[in-house]
């Protein structure tokens, strides 16, 4: 067993674990943050995606104890917090308004694809979309409308006259 | 889909990760862990020990040499996609990167770890094998350098020592005028290829043309490299580079599975290699003609 101490979503989360628990269900089973979908586990369907150190990444093809002394952001932090607690963020908002998701399983993982891409690249076109949610499946097919919530989300984002948040930078939660 | 119980350890130097690699016949490097995860996690790999080598800060370096671009074994694809020296240097690493995985995978993923893993279809070892890169490991005490044109064996077989850990791959400069060509075919974006090809003119500082390189990935159990030194003596048309090709690729033996046939692979493979030449000379126009 080793110990392990993780900032998720703001918060840091201390705990004792094998070596061989993935960090997809350290989150889901012991922190308890079941927003982080179970799909394949094995790296291919996307659903598990969350933001280590803002980057997009796969929490199905990572150890807990690789993450031990890391800063990441699951679903349940895209949302508004504090005074906004509740709100959906601007990028969830898009993906309500154009119909971007259908079962929804897939739909974490393709929010937190956006906001690896629009923090980066806030102005995508409709390819660098494609190529930012390439390694995400939705089994509804429903990329049509997952790609124009994205540019419509970018869109928004662009056209607010705030600082970008709620995003999912930990500075928003400190 | 849950990995056999192991053990795990973080060093924090190279010395201690080549002792631990050592004392367990059955420990396994992690690098990224984009491959070897998912191997835990379906069982087909069964460690002991996972030694992971992210904490070893040597590993990150990315050096210059007069020749070389020294890549060690923990820089990130997504580094290496961004890194101006290799943007510069090793324009053909830079363009097969894009396909590489995708976004979240090449974030965690390794140059190294792609390497070390020797997946027939990997682009990373394709552009290595192609350009005759160097791959240091650390046996031990040991300092052992493989060409990577004569390291990959098989599929997931290299020449790697046992209780060694891959340090850096060092891949050779394009010269100043160099043209880069690279195509892959895959079921859909990011997906493992059926057939892939990469090649790079250089010419020297006159405008000739003084290597040209030429290499053929997932068609067989591993990446090869093609000779096509007969080209040296033409102007590199269009009708010479297929018959240098189709020359070269037939000594290949390609692979027959599920997903594609033998014969398949071969044709497409001529055909993107051809593809990337052809891309290769073309740049090379465009840019004199600019």
């Amino acid at each position: 067993m080793k110990d392990v101490s993780i900032v998720i979503n703001g918060t840091v989360k201390k705990a004792r674990v094998e070596p061989r628990l993935t960090l997809l269900d350290f989150l889901r089973d012991h922190v308890g943050l079941k927003g982080t979908h179970a799909g394949c586990e094995h790296g291919v369907c996307g659903a598990c995606t969350i933001l280590l150190d803002g980057v997009a990444v796969r929490s199905c093809l990572m150890l807990a104890v690789q993450a031990d002394g890391q800063e990441m952001v699951t679903i349940e932090g895209v949302g508004g917090q504090f005074d906004r607690a509740g709100e959906l963020g601007v990028i969830q908002d898009a993906f309500c308004e154009a119909h971007g998701l259908q079962c929804g399983y897939c739909t974490p993982g393709m929010v937190l694809a956006a906001e690896a891409l629009l923090a980066e690249n806030p102005n995508p076109t409709e390819d660098d979309v494609r190529e930012a949610i390439s390694g995400n499946i939705c089994r509804c097919t429903g990329y049509v409308q997952i790609v124009e919530a994205i540019m419509l989300a970018a869109q928004r984002l662009g056209s607010r006259n705030e600082a970008p948040s709620p995003s999912p930078s930990l500075s928003s939660a400190s | 889909m849950k990995p056999i119980p192991f053990d795990y350890q973080r060093p924090a130097t190279l010395d201690e990760a080549c002792r631990l690699l050592a004392a367990d016949s059955n420990a396994r490097i992690l690098a990224g862990g984009q491959s070897l995860v998912p191997m835990l996690s379906m069982r087909l790999a069964r460690p002991s020990l996972l030694i992971d080598i992210a904490h070893i800060p040597e590993l990150t370096r990315l050096d210059e040499t007069d020749s070389q671009i020294e890549i060690g074994a923990m820089v990130r694809q997504a580094v290496a996609l961004k890194d101006p020296l290799i943007g510069q240097h090793i324009p053909l690493l830079a363009k097969a990167l894009e396909y590489v995985g995708h976004p979240p995978t090449r974030a965690r993923g390794t140059i190294g770890g792609s390497i070390a893993h020797a997946d027939p279809s990997a682009e990373i070892a394709l552009v290595a094998a192609t350009l005759g890169a160097e791959i240091s490991y650390r046996d031990g005490d040991d300092d052992v350098v493989f060409s990577a044109d004569a390291f990959f064996i098989g599929p997931m077989l290299t020449l790697a020592p046992p209780t060694g850990c891959l340090v850096k791959v060092a891949f050779p400069k394009a010269s100043a005028k160099v043209g880069v060509g690279f195509h892959e075919v895959a079921p859909r974006r990011s997906d493992y290829a059926l057939a892939s090809a990469a090649a790079q003119i250089n010419l020297g500082a006159d405008g000739t043309v003084t290597a040209i390189h030429l290499g053929v990935g997932s068609i067989g159990d591993f990446p090869e490299r093609l000779d096509v030194d007969s080209l040296l003596s033409t102007d590199l048309n269009d009708a010479a580079l297929s018959a240098a090709v189709t020359d070269a690729i037939a000594m290949i033996d390609t692979v027959d599975d599920l997903h594609a046939s033998a014969s398949y692979r071969k044709r497409v493979g001529t055909a993107l290699a051809i593809r990337a030449l052809r891309d290769a000379r073309n740049s090379l126009y465009k840019d004199s003609a600019a």
